[in-house]
């Protein structure tokens, strides 16, 4: 195999995991970080052999005679066997977008490992307290993620998304002596687990029926590429089974996604990415930006075939898309708190995926119509690509502010640009990007998805648009009250300024991504069945879009960049929005009221009492009576030998007096 | 009908374990009570004599007159002071024996009468039973060998032995 | 008048009935022991009895009492060991005093 050299990807990580956390404590702090950042250097560079040679190497085992760029499967060895056919395999899948989720997964997380040197250290450069429980934890994260970007089947998938959990929890509650970290990892943990379970459910539905959880069979024809005629024969094994009206599958492929929409945000199970901010910023930027919440949009994009000839699942997917992308936008407009704004900026994006991936195929005959192709499928998973390198660049850019004033809030910035221009200028990068200005990289994966949208109808297209026009305000704003706005009121002892190269350097390295990242030729590598995909620029939908995105700036602009009591007199106009908005619009309150009131007090406290009143009151009682009983005759236990004797003598002759009555009778 | 020999044997045994027996456990002093256990012991030695089993009887004398009755002088010479009687015996507790002795002896008795088959059963004529007859089936592998229990037994006596040690000894 | 083998077991009898009254209504534990020893020689009469009795050309009654024998001093020897060992604790062989296994 060419390409068996991708183990290493996966196993360097592992192995700095156990080394880093078992061997950590031994060593001082910044020798495991500096270790760590080699180890993930080293992995990134495989990485991208890895990913270069799938994408652009000649070789039969990656384009086949028609064009088509093939899945390969490096290895795929059997571990579990339930029965004969369906057994459970851990190995290395290799396909356009587990080659991109290399890359993205390793850039990301190199650049992480590089920031955090700078970040988890003090002014001084001193490594903080757990420095390489941090870095162990790091490449925990970087396993899983790379585990499940090439998984082999859906088990796999699963096991991966469980170990991300895991160690997103771990992370997020880093700082574990703050209660909050400790609510948000808990929060983080119990919603994901949650929409798990549902995963869990569609892979054993979806298992039971086609008798396999290998995306070879589920979803890879024989030329090794998402093959339509598979994907049907794979929904045609249900039988049309139906539940509840509905057919399995559609139900199977639900639960799934609810899985993936738990891990990527999306609403309702979005509540707890916000919190998760408690984490460590560069934690943020890996984690809950750019990898492990596009966990569920790669997921979908795995399935994408079944999805497509499943309907009713992906209508869901797409007003939950679209309803969600609008819904993270409108709280992102108000949040005051750099980190939650931009959590919510990525709730909306990721919205922006799954809407994408969800508008690709409206209806099955689509895919085809359109050129033959998925246009939605790869301006999503190019969004995926160019969105990660972005929004790490704005969180790494929020953590160097954050480090360098000591608070997430507004107003503890404003007017930063003259103590930090190159984080200013790293962030305005990032906020073009994200706004969708040319020829940055947001605009082009991002005007590929209004496209598709438009595709579907002009509603969606339209719906997608303002959300566009949203981001850039919102993105806009942000920049303006954190660089502008006023002059900066230095709070501390020194005044802010860019933070060490570790820090810095990652930011420029990022933001040059971020300019460039649009001309990769996404359409020729990344397309639903690995045939290069003919797009051009579609000039209407360019073009209003831009116009949107400079409406959106010129407002931010008009509202934030100079001091003015408009964006509070705006404020108090709608003061009910404003205020339902910077509460997220009371989900997390309603969640609280459903749990804590309705489940709690409803359910589970009559289910509590009767457990300890019925249940254990039962088995109290046969203990106590015991017990009483004991306590009653253990004055017969006198300690006088001879009583005992007595006692038996007497038992003796009964039993003697018995057995002769029956002989004699 | 037997030798008026044999039958003033007899009495003489059958009267003096009963005797011996009753004074053994009602006596007050414990030296004497021991002594009364000898006289037993000794009686049964001469019913073992008159059944013509000569080596039983010559073991019941050896081992329990000669061994058992020793140790118990010696342990209660070492237990005891001279003159230290044992008081009298409440009658709740005299009753409660009294119960418990006739109440067995009430259903042994019951039983003997009446499995009266064998009850009138005379002593028949036995093969002489010398001694090298005995020893060979205490060490035989036969079917009516006691090699086996005579092992054991060597076995229960070094642990008791041990034992015996063991608890004894001054630590 | 004949000797049968009821006269043989009435005085077998009463020495049981008597080491059970001893047994019973004594307090020093030699005495007990004392007791427990008729007991057992009333049981080694009755074998040799039946024995000679009922099975003249067998051995077995007097083979068990040959055993019984040595396992009652045995059996002694090692509770005197107990009861030496339990007066140097207690300077006592009163089994009145000694409760210690009780609640």
């Amino acid at each position: 195999m060419p390409l068996s050299y991708t183990i290493a990807v996966i196993a360097i990580p592992l192995f700095m995991f156990l080394f880093l956390g078992l061997a950590g404590v031994k060593m001082s702090r910044k020798l495991t970080g500096v270790l760590g950042v080699i180890a993930m250097a080293v992995t990134t560079i495989i990485a991208y052999g890895v990913a270069l040679t799938y994408f652009f190497g000649t070789g039969q085992d990656q384009v086949g005679a028609d064009g088509v760029r093939q899945a390969v499967t490096v290895f795929n060895p059997a571990w579990l066997s339930f029965t004969d056919t369906m057994v459970v395999r851990m190995g290395i899948l290799l396909d356009p977008i587990a080659a991109m989720m290399l890359i993205v997964v390793c850039t990301v997380s190199f650049m992480v490992h590089l920031y955090s040197l700078g970040y988890m250290s003090d002014h001084d450069g001193n490594a903080e307290q757990g420095f390489q429980r941090y870095y162990a934890y790091l490449a925990l994260f970087t396993f899983s993620m790379l585990g499940l970007v090439v998984a082999t089947n859906l088990f796999q998938i699963f096991v991966f998304f469980e170990m991300v959990g895991v160690s997103s929890y771990l992370l997020i509650g880093f700082y574990y002596s703050s209660p909050a970290a400790n609510h948000a990892s808990k929060k983080a943990f119990i919603v994901t687990r949650l929409a798990d379970l549902f995963f869990l459910l569609g892979i054993m539905i979806l298992s039971y029926y086609t008798q396999t959880f290998d995306f070879s069979q589920l979803v890879f024809g024989a030329n090794g590429a998402n093959d339509m005629a598979v994907a049907q024969s794979a929904i045609a094994s249900a039988g049309g089974a139906t539940f509840l009206g509905c057919s399995v599958m559609a139900w199977a492929l639900t639960f799934i996604f609810i899985g993936g929409a738990g891990k990527s945000a999306m609403y309702p199970l979005h509540i707890w990415l916000p919190d998760a901010m408690e984490g460590p910023t560069p934690v943020s930027a890996l984690i809950h930006a750019a990898t492990m919440v596009v966990a569920g949009v790669f997921l979908v994009a795995r399935l994408f075939p079944l999805y497509v000839l499943e309907q009713g699942a992906m209508e869901i997917i797409c007003v939950v898309g679209a309803f969600t992308a609008f819904y993270a936008a409108a709280i992102a407009c108000v949040q005051s708190d750099i980190k939650r704004a931009l959590a919510f900026s990525t709730i909306s994006q990721i919205a922006f995926m799954m809407t994408s991936l969800a508008v690709s195929s409206s209806n099955s005959a689509m895919i085809e119509i359109h050129g033959g192709t998925g246009l939605g499928y790869m301006a999503s998973m190019f969004h995926l690509f160019t969105h990660a390198m972005f929004k790490a660049l704005l969180f790494l850019c929020a953590g160097a502010i954050i480090h360098a004033v000591h608070s997430n809030e507004n107003d503890k910035m404003h007017g930063l640009h003259k103590f930090m221009p190159i984080t200013s200028i790293a962030f305005l990068i990032g906020c073009l990007a994200i706004a969708g200005i040319p020829p940055f990289a947001g605009f082009w994966s991002k005007d590929e998805i209004l496209v598709a949208a438009y595709h579907k109808g002009f509603f969606w297209g339209l719906w997608m648009s303002m959300v566009a026009g949203m981001t850039a305000f919102h993105m806009f704003r942000i920049y303006f009250l954190i660089f502008f706005w006023k002059k900066h009121e230095i709070h501390t002892h020194h005044a802010p300024k860019d933070q060490p190269w570790t820090m810095t350097l990652p930011l420029i390295i990022l933001a040059t991504i971020s300019i460039v990242a649009g001309f990769v030729p996404a359409h020729d590598l990344v397309t639903w069945n690995g045939k290069a995909l003919e797009t051009q620029l579609d000039w209407t939908v360019a073009g209003s879009s831009v116009l949107i995105a400079l409406i959106g700036i010129a407002l931010a602009y008009k509202l934030y960049y100079k001091e003015n009591d408009l964006p509070e007199r705006m404020k108090n106009g709608a003061l009910g929005l404003w205020t339902a908005a910077y509460h997220r619009f009371y989900m997390d309150e309603l969640y609280q009221f459903i749990t804590h009131k309705v489940i709690f007090q409803g359910i589970c406290v009559p289910i509590a009492w009767f457990d300890r009143h019925i249940i254990d009151g039962f088995f109290n009682m046969l203990a106590s009576a015991t017990g009483s009983a004991s306590f009653a005759i253990r004055r017969l236990q006198s300690g006088s030998i001879q009583g005992y004797v007595y006692v038996y003598l007497l038992g003796v002759l009964l039993l003697a007096a018995v057995t002769m009555l029956c002989v004699l009778i | 009908m037997e030798s008026v020999g044999n039958i003033i044997l007899y009495f003489v045994i059958a009267i003096s374990i009963i005797v011996f027996s009753v004074l053994t456990v009602t006596t007050r002093q414990i030296l004497r009570s021991a002594t009364y256990l000898l006289f037993v012991l000794f009686a049964t030695a001469l019913l073992y004599f008159q059944m013509d089993y000569e080596f039983l009887g010559a073991v019941q004398i050896a081992v329990y007159a000669g061994g058992i009755v020793v140790l118990f002088v010696f342990s209660i010479l070492l237990t005891h002071k001279p003159g230290d009687d044992t008081p009298a015996l409440t009658s709740h507790r005299r009753w409660l024996g009294i119960t418990a002795a006739v109440a067995s002896l009430a259903l042994c008795a019951y039983a003997v009468f009446s499995f009266d088959a064998f009850g009138g059963r005379l002593m028949a004529a036995m093969p002489e039973l010398t001694i090298d007859k005995i020893g060979h089936f205490l060490l035989s592998t036969d079917k009516l060998g006691y090699l086996l229990p005579f092992e054991a037994v060597s076995v229960l006596l070094l642990a008791c032995i041990i034992g015996g040690v063991v608890i004894a000894r001054k630590r | 008048m004949n000797l049968t083998l009821l006269m043989y077991l009435i005085p077998s009898l009463i020495m049981f009935g008597c080491g059970v009254y001893g047994f019973i209504t004594r307090k020093n534990m030699i005495a007990i022991m004392i007791s427990l020893e008729l007991m057992l020689n009333s049981v080694d009469i009755n074998f040799v009895v039946f024995n000679r009795y009922l099975f003249p050309g067998q051995m077995d009654g007097m083979f068990f009492t040959l055993f019984a024998i040595a396992i009652a001093a045995a059996e002694t020897a090692l509770a005197l060991a107990i009861v030496i060992n339990v007066y140097r604790a207690a300077k006592n062989v009163d089994i009145e005093q000694i409760r210690k296994l009780k609640f």
